[in-house]
């Protein structure tokens, strides 16, 4: 089997390398297909060791390619981040499964191995479920909203201290030769909790929150499939699972500075439904302006940053962004568009959708290097982006939102906030920009409104 | 039982979390949607359990390789299609 041991070494390096890459522009994409094949590696490393009935794994393998390759092809760049989601599910899945059938599968498993089957189905589990429930909330098949509870905390502890409690049963089993009548219950019971402890432990998080909570379940899935690692004895998967759990971790640890929250704050704080609105009132009114208006002032723009949000993703308006941008350079203008970090549903999620319209990376900046010189900015377009424009985070200690860093329009020389209504964010917090002197309020569909100054530019 | 896994895994935690440096975030999807892809490792286990003998164990298991599969194959590709999409002007 030594062949075997080479080959999974092989691969673990290959992981490393392509996930080192993956963190460069310039090295992202062969570090994606490096990891693909060190994956191809193990798999086939796995397959060719022998001694199995292949019937099923075929199945398997050919079902699961046929509808990830489809899935992958089909799904739109609007609707990634519940495509991100559903893969993470599927993995912690697989992973809860592995557990599972090793548990049916062992005769006599012993103590080391039983406590790495509790803890691959409880953390396999938790991902599995709390990535439906995010796809559900990411799709709007469910409420977006945070959904909060009397007691959840409490029902949460009592459940966590169940499946330890169970697990403790299962383990305890393991060392006692023969084994103890009626663990299957308390493995079940393990199963169960798990699964129900990951929709328990998403569905209070809202919306605004959801890049934090999709790259911790990203984590999830990594540990999981290092826990499965353990109950199988093999090495390439605690490697492997760890990088993710570990990258998974990083890439949190950034959403959470970005929006100047701890973890803790934001999978308990249920942000948004607990809020007391003690923060000051917004002082002033909403000043409408219509597309054709907006064109006047645009058309003596000399330097103009777009900041989009989830709504322009909802409106998919990312096409005519690009549009409404190029009508501007002909025009002499300056042009950025200045993403936050937290923007959208997922980590980049701005980024993968101006990509897609094809605006140029060098147009593509960050909150820290536009604001600085933001009183140089003549027009800001704010498109359906709220809580991370609002100057409460900067002005209004008892607001929510202190201390988030945002993207500061408000100091720009004119601020068009493009928008359905005066609803608040999904944060649920009000917003002072809306009422601010050089704010204009742009009414109406994002898409149908940049359409039209696109329309107005064309015209003259 | 394999106490050395536990020492290789702390070892694989410091190492992923010294790897990643200072991501820009237009790569911050695709870092997650290709780490995500590699969670899929865990197909490793899923073809052992699916090929062994016993009923419930090779249920499991199959069930196990098609969602590894799908989580394999889907976010490689998935990430092949964004990164396609970036375009920095070099090898990008």
């Amino acid at each position: 089997m030594a062949w075997q041991t080479f080959a999974y070494i092989a691969a673990s390096i290959l992981f490393i390398t392509g996930l080192k890459m993956l963190g460069r522009a310039e090295t992202a994409k062969r570090g994606n297909r490096i990891s693909a094949a060190g994956m191809l590696i193990a798999v086939l490393a796995t397959l060719l060791a022998g001694g199995f009935d292949y019937t099923w794994i075929v199945v398997g393998l050919v079902v699961g390619a046929a509808v990830g390759a489809v899935a992958a092809r089909r799904v739109q760049m609007t609707a990634m981040p519940e495509m991100v989601a559903l893969l993470n599910g599927s993995g912690g899945l697989a992973s809860m499964l592995v557990g599972w059938a090793e548990y049916v599968r062992a005769d006599g498993v012993v103590t080391f191995s039983a406590v790495a089957i509790v803890l691959t189905i409880l953390i396999g589990g938790i991902a599995a479920s709390g990535s439906v429930v995010a796809f559900g909330k990411l799709s709007e098949r469910i409420d977006g909203k945070p959904l909060l509870f009397r007691g959840q905390k409490t029902i949460n502890a009592t459940l966590l201290a169940l499946a330890l409690l169970a697990g403790a049963w299962v383990v305890a089993d393991a060392a006692v030769a023969g084994g103890v009548a009626g663990v299957g219950i308390a493995f079940a019971l393990v199963l169960l909790v798990a699964l129900v402890l990951g929709v328990l432990v998403v569905i209070p998080i809202g919306g605004a929150d959801m890049p934090i909570v999709v790259s911790l379940l990203n984590s999830y899935s990594g540990v999981a499939a290092a826990a499965a690692g353990f109950v199988i004895d093999n090495n390439v998967l605690v490697v492997a699972g760890s990088l993710v759990g570990a990258s998974g971790l990083i890439l949190t640890n950034i959403m959470c500075k970005a929006m100047n929250r701890s973890l803790t704050n934001v999978l308990f704080g249920g942000f948004g439904a607990t809020v007391s609105k003690a923060g000051a009132a917004a002082q002033g009114e909403v000043k409408p302006l219509s597309p054709d208006d907006a064109y006047f002032i645009l058309e003596a723009a000399n330097s103009v940053i777009f900041v989009p949000g989830y709504g322009m993703a909802v409106a998919q308006a990312q096409h005519v962004v690009k549009e409404l941008a190029d009508q501007l350079v002909r025009n002499g203008a300056e042009v950025r568009h200045a993403i936050h970090p937290v923007a959208g549903r997922m980590p980049g999620h701005m980024n993968v959708l101006l990509a897609e319209a094809n605006v140029p990376y060098e147009q593509l900046v960050e909150p820290d290097d536009v604001n600085p010189a933001m009183e140089t900015v003549d027009v800001a377009i704010v498109i359906g982006a709220n809580d991370v424009v609002n100057p409460a985070a900067k002005e209004d200690p008892g607001s929510p939102l202190w201390g988030m860093p945002i993207i500061e329009v408000d100091r720009a020389r004119t601020c068009f906030v493009l928008k359905r209504s005066m609803n608040p964010g999904f944060s649920g917090v009000d917003n002072a920009l809306f009422l601010k002197d050089n704010t204009r309020m742009i009414f109406g569909d994002a898409k149908a409104t940049l359409t039209a100054m696109v329309a107005a530019f064309k015209e003259a | 039982m394999n106490p050395l896994l536990l020492f290789v895994f702390v070892l694989a935690i410091f190492l992923g979390l010294e790897l990643i440096t200072k991501v820009p975030s237009q790569l911050h999807t695709p870092l997650m949607s290709g780490s995500n892809a590699i969670s899929g490792i865990t197909i490793v286990g899923a073809i052992v359990a699916a090929g062994e003998p016993g009923l419930l164990a090779t249920i499991l298991g199959t069930i196990a390789v098609a969602a590894a599969t799908i989580n394999v194959i889907g976010g490689y590709l998935v990430t092949e299609r964004m990164l396609g999409m970036f375009k920095t002007g070099k090898d990008a």
